[in-house]
């Protein structure tokens, strides 16, 4: 039986449990009109008995399908003949992946022999013993709980009290996801992090500037090392946030002023959801916009100037990325400039202050840490972009600090290293998994500090 | 004292000079706001001009003759092996009977797309009636006819610098004049899976599979979103377990998008051994990554309900768990659904995440399920837009176009419900 | 003064939404029952009663509407402000008289639905006028808000803003000089000689509220504004200050707002009472204070609004 088939028969034993819990609680106490006898609401009955049929066997249910597969792969991996048994680990996983595939009749890159048949039926086999196991466990523990429950039904029993209890632990799991999720992403990309400092020391990834990621398939090949240092990267990335910065700070910072102090209502009223509009385009239309209008205008602009322009820019990435940054900056600065207590804008414009020295003098040096905190931010937006450098910027390790040439950034080997063929555990994968712990942990420097720094900010106004 | 200057003096000495710096500072904030929205018009502009003409999509009528001998090679009606291609240049070389030579028929066949073989074959299939007739139909021709009659190749280029042969043109314009060849709404992008062949490519497999990947992402993240929210604003001491949990999703929300398809890919498919390339996986990804948007604005939805709401339910003997469903949630409704819809529409502008769990694959039938192999619509234009063909550059953009389309109703319907929902207190 | 009313200058501050507004030239010129006190219905002339005008006259209200959008917020009010001379501004909340203030240095203009008809003069030159330059304007006429608010800077830089931005300053020393003198009119030199670096807000409220008014004195302006400057102050700041009044109507022609009738009964000559937009009355305060004409201004100063 599918897991979904599953699902929905405890979701119909549910609905069955909470109207036979609910009309059981109400026949102890003498029928529907009695109800006031019960220590809650007949309801809560209800619900009771449906929690104990449905938690339990959802809980075995996705526990079993979660270590299923593990256990089955090693029953048919224990079934093969001595000769697979020996196999190192990488090539067990490749075949195991292909008498997955064989059984599921999916296309298999290996030649199929008689052993794989064998090995792809008994997978078949063990799989549906195990549907079957796990559909008569899951049912039988539901009936269970009904059972259970039913008899804990009381007029005394604080229904209503269990319920909620349940409720909120519910609650708190779910406000828990987010932390478990930071803490999936840090072990993550730390275990393969570590793996990968294994096989290449942590000095030459921080410092090396040579990266050319590219191991031969056979050991006796040339050039076969790869070489692994990544200063290039950092270098490219830092190359094109700047840019993206260099266009994005100024233009937000001048726009969120405009806005707030010179613009009427009605404009403002035009230009910030044209402004938001920019901030929600995706990625990769920025991307797309970036490559094909944007590199070869930079590149024609270049060259008409003189300059040698490579046709995948860090300039025309920087730009693009820039703008899709303007409405981020000018947005936080709004925040910041709107929390700058009215009384200062008075008492600079009372002495006689021009606006734009009210602004200069008074406003901007005011709202600074809440400005910088949102640049801050916006930085670490900039760093952790992938789309536009994917496909504006380009994969040239280049160390160079010229806006004309092609850089590339972690981002995009990151991708590039992921996307396509990937043999696991090599260390051009796990590259990129070290890779993604670097980003990983700058952004969130520059997100810690940022958010601190903006929260810090309103509270001194508040 | 009669040289000194008053103060008055003074101040009206510096005005002139003050009121060029205001002029300046003025339209220097004009002009930085005017940057952001003249890109903005550029943007679509470009991509208007760039992507409109791919709806619409050129068409060869042809009079193909459902030859029995070619259609039941056995006596019986063969749907597998059948040379319906051939059936197409037959019709192909009785429309242009002086084509000569293996070259010239082979360039000759090249004009039409090899959809129109398909299309035979789902004709036949569908009618077995049609078996011995003839029927004028239309057929999709190739890309770079398509492009040439958009205007898009510049026939007066040199043969080597054009996809097109002379010949090609010739026989295209002699197509042209007998009016066989017409532009017509271009179906198949809405209809077809990907295709190597830019003039049967269409969008309908990356939408399903977006379609598929956001129904889980919605399933999870609203629900576990509002729970959460409801859990930190009603319910949660302010200990260092809260203080954590909020910290944690301010700076999950800041968290680069990549850096959740790392975790995709680390957890989901090679730690759970889910299927790769799948929508149920994508879904999984999307629903952690809007999870914190979701909180965020459910928590300031929350935070909105007055407290004299939850005072008057509690004097009134209602548990804090009643009044939260009975009163908050409904109250806070509303703006919890316009924070899920943005969360959405984010999440389904997402591409980064989606590469690093395998929907990048090229993926030609339409998903299905939630665990086909499928790609998304933004990871679409992401394939296409690395395609070096003309005709696929022209489909990008018309991708972009329905993607903004659907962004652009999610955050319409975001602030209708706004507007129509909003309470003033 | 019905030519002042034929070529009354209609200032339209920003040209926003508010275009359309209900101003019929009659509307204010009617008498008007307006609602009094405790319910009863009190005739509230068009004239003011009292003596709107004074000797040498410095500062000249006349006939000064405000609108907020369409909320007519001061009616035809017209009132001279003479030199070296303290007018008090008093009445109910929502009166007008902070408005009023406002006006006089054009603070209105940062309300971008505020519209001021009317003419001000100050020294004779319509302050309303095209050719004059707010900024210039705000120079000569100061002001002092009821909350403290000192800039997030250094006791120094904040007394040196004003100095700096008009360029009254031509050197260090000189600059130095200005802050010195002002510190020491406002009476805070003593306290704060020997922290000028730190922040303004670091002091406590009166002495801040003392730095606003070093702050407003270091441009050396001609008239002082003073919107309700005690109010956020406890008793022995506010001492302070109307004492800090007394010395500095020696040379300028100052104006305050205040809530508190014993505040403007000690630092004012004058007082003038508002009621939802009028100018009551107005006299010497001795005059006002013991024999108020005017019914509603009796009501007002012997406690009766309560």
């Amino acid at each position: 039986m599918q897991s979904t088939t599953l699902i929905l028969l405890l979701g119909f034993f549910s609905i069955g449990a909470f109207y036979l819990g609910r009309g059981h609680s109400l026949s102890l106490v003498g029928g529907p009109g009695k109800g006031m006898a019960l220590h809650s609401l007949p309801g809560y009955y209800g619900y009771f008995v449906a929690i104990w049929v449905v938690l339990p066997a959802l809980t075995l249910l996705l526990g079993w399908v979660l270590i299923e597969p593990k256990i089955v792969t090693a029953l048919v991996v224990s079934g093969l003949p001595d000769s697979y048994q020996s196999l190192s680990a990488g090539e067990l996983n490749l075949l195991v992946n292909n008498i997955r595939n064989l059984a599921s009749g999916d296309v298999v890159s290996i030649a199929i022999d008689e052993n794989l048949r064998g090995a792809a039926d008994s997978f078949n086999d063990y799989l549906a013993k195990s549907r079957q196991l796990l559909a008569v466990l899951v049912i039988g523990l539901a009936a269970l709980g009904g059972a259970f429950a039913w008899r804990k039904i009381h007029p005394d029993l604080r229904a209503r009290n269990k319920v909620e209890g349940v409720v909120r632990w519910a609650l708190i799991g779910a406000s828990s996801i987010a932390v478990f999720t930071t803490i999936g992403i840090v072990l993550s990309v730390l275990f393969e992090a570590l793996m990968f400092f294994q096989k290449v020391p942590a000095t030459e990834f921080l410092f090396g500037t040579t990266w050319s990621p590219q191991t031969a398939i056979r050991a006796d090949q040339v050039g076969s090392s790869g070489s692994f240092g990544a200063v290039p990267l950092f270098a490219g990335t830092m190359l094109i946030t700047g840019i993206a910065m260099f266009v994005s700070v100024p233009v937000g910072l001048m726009t969120a002023i405009y806005l707030a102090e010179y613009s009427t209502s009605r404009i403002r009223g035009i230009a910030k959801p044209l402004l938001e509009i920019l901030a929600g385009i995706p990625t990769v239309v920025y991307g797309f916009f970036a490559a094909l209008t944007v590199a070869p205008w930079v590149r024609k602009a270049g060259e008409s100037a003189g300059f040698e322009v490579a046709s995948e820019s860090a300039l025309a990435a920087g730009l693009v990325m820039g703008i899709m940054i303007i409405p981020l900056v000018s947005s936080l600065t709004d925040d910041a400039i709107n929390a700058v207590p009215a009384s200062m804008r008075d008492g600079a414009l009372g002495l006689g202050s021009t606006r734009s020295e009210t602004m200069t003098k008074v406003i901007i040096p005011a709202a600074l840490p809440g400005i910088v905190g949102g640049i801050l931010l916006a930085v670490s937006r900039a760093i952790g972009e992938t789309m536009i450098v994917v496909m504006a910027a380009g994969l040239a390790a280049n160390l160079t600090a010229n806006p004309f040439e092609a850089v590339t950034t972690v981002t995009v080997q990151i991708v590039t290293l992921l996307v396509g063929d990937q043999e696991f555990d090599s260390a051009k994968t796990l590259a990129a998994f070290a890779l993604g712990l670097m980003l990983f942990v700058v952004t969130l420097i520059l997100n810690v500090i940022g958010l601190h720094v903006v929260r810090k900010y309103r509270e001194q106004y508040e | 004292m009669s040289t000194e200057l008053t103060t008055r003096q003074k101040v009206e000495a510096g005005l002139a000079r003050r009121r060029r710096k205001e002029f300046t500072f003025r339209l220097v904030g004009m002009f930085a706001t005017a940057v952001g929205i003249l890109f903005l018009v550029i943007f679509f502009a470009t991509l208007l001009g760039k992507g409109s003409s791919a709806f619409s999509q050129t068409f060869l009528q042809l009079n193909v003759e459902f030859n029995e001998d070619v259609l039941a090679p056995n006596g019986e009606l063969d749907l597998i092996y059948a040379d319906f291609d051939g059936l197409i240049r037959t019709a192909l070389l009785n429309e242009l009977p002086d084509v000569s030579g293996r070259g010239e028929r082979r360039e000759l066949y090249r004009l039409v797309s090899i959809g129109a073989g398909y299309q035979i074959q789902e004709m036949i299939a569908q009618n077995s009636e049609l078996m011995g007739t003839t029927q004028s139909i239309w057929v999709p021709v190739s890309a770079n006819v398509d492009m040439l009659m958009k205007g898009n190749i510049d026939a007066s280029l040199d043969e080597s610098l054009r996809p097109l042969s002379d010949w090609q043109i010739g026989w295209i314009n002699k197509l042209d004049q007998a009016g066989r060849l017409d532009k017509k709404f271009n179906t198949a992008l809405f209809t077809n899976g990907d295709s190597r062949e830019p003039e049967l490519a269409g969008i309908k497999g990356a939408t399903m599979g977006s379609f598929f990947m956001l129904v889980v992402t919605i399933a999870l993240s609203f629900p576990i979103g509002v729970a959460a929210a409801i859990y930190l604003e009603e319910f949660a001491p302010k200990n260092r377990w809260s203080d954590l949990i909020e910290v944690n999703i301010n700076n999950l929300a800041a968290v680069p998008s990549i850096v959740f398809g790392l975790l995709g890919l680390a957890v989901f498919i090679n730690w759970m051994a889910l299927p790769r390339s799948a929508p149920l996986v994508g879904g999984l990804v999307l629903t952690l990554l809007t999870l914190p948007v979701i909180i965020i604005a459910s928590r300031a939805a929350i935070k909105a309900v007055p407290p004299s709401i939850r005072e008057a339910a509690l004097g009134l003997g209602a548990s804090q768990m009643q009044v939260v469903f009975h009163h908050v949630l409904p109250l806070a409704m509303p703006g919890m659904l316009t924070g899920a819809i943005i969360g959405m529409s984010r999440a389904l502008g997402e591409s980064a995440p989606l590469l690093m769990i395998g929907m990048i694959a090229f993926v030609v039938d339409v998903p299905g399920s939630f665990t086909d192999p499928s790609t998304a619509l933004p990871v679409q234009i992401y394939l296409w837009a690395d395609s070096p063909e003309r005709a696929f550059a022209e489909r990008t953009s018309a991708a972009i176009i329905v993607l903004l389309g659907f962004l652009l109703l999610m955050n319409l319907t975001a602030v209708i419900i706004r507007k129509r929902m909003e309470r003033k207190w | 003064m019905v030519a002042i009313e034929q070529d009354r200058k209609v200032t339209q501050l920003k040209t926003a939404a508010m275009t359309e507004t209900t101003d019929t030239p009659t509307e204010h010129h009617v008498d008007l029952a307006v609602p009094g006190y405790h319910g009863q219905e009190v005739e509230l002339g068009r004239e003011t009663v009292g003596n709107v005008r004074c000797d040498n006259a410095f500062m000249v209200a006349e006939n000064v509407n405000v609108y907020y959008g369409d909320n007519h917020a001061i009616r035809d009010v017209t009132l001279e402000i003479g030199k070296k001379q303290v007018v008090a501004l008093i009445g109910p909340s929502g009166c007008g008289k902070s408005t009023f203030l406002r006006c006089l240095n054009r603070m209105n203009d940062t309300i971008e639905t505020a519209r001021v008809t009317g003419n001000i003069l100050l020294d004779g030159t319509d302050i309303y006028s095209k050719q004059q330059d707010p900024v210039a304007l705000r120079a000569r006429v100061g002001i002092v808000f009821q909350k403290p608010n000192p800039f997030p800077k250094s006791i120094y830089d904040n007394v040196a803003y004003g100095p700096r931005i008009h360029g009254l300053a031509g050197d260090r020393s000189e600059l130095d000089g200005i802050v010195h003198s002002s510190l020491e009119r406002a009476g805070l030199l003593k306290e704060v000689k020997d922290r000028l670096e730190e922040p303004g807000t670091s002091l406590s409220g009166g002495q801040q509220q003392r730095l606003c008014i070093a702050r407003t004195i270091a441009v050396n302006p001609e008239v002082i504004l003073m919107d309700e400057p005690c109010s956020a102050l406890d008793p022995i700041a506010t001492a302070r200050i109307e004492d800090l009044m007394d010395e500095l109507c020696e040379d300028y022609a100052i104006v305050i707002v205040t809530h508190s009738m014993q505040q403007a009964a000690r630092v004012s000559r004058r007082v003038a009472y508002f009621h939802l937009g009028y100018l009551v009355e107005v006299d010497d305060t001795d005059k006002v204070f013991t024999n108020p004409q005017h019914k509603l201004t009796e009501d007002y100063i012997t406690g009766r609004i309560g």
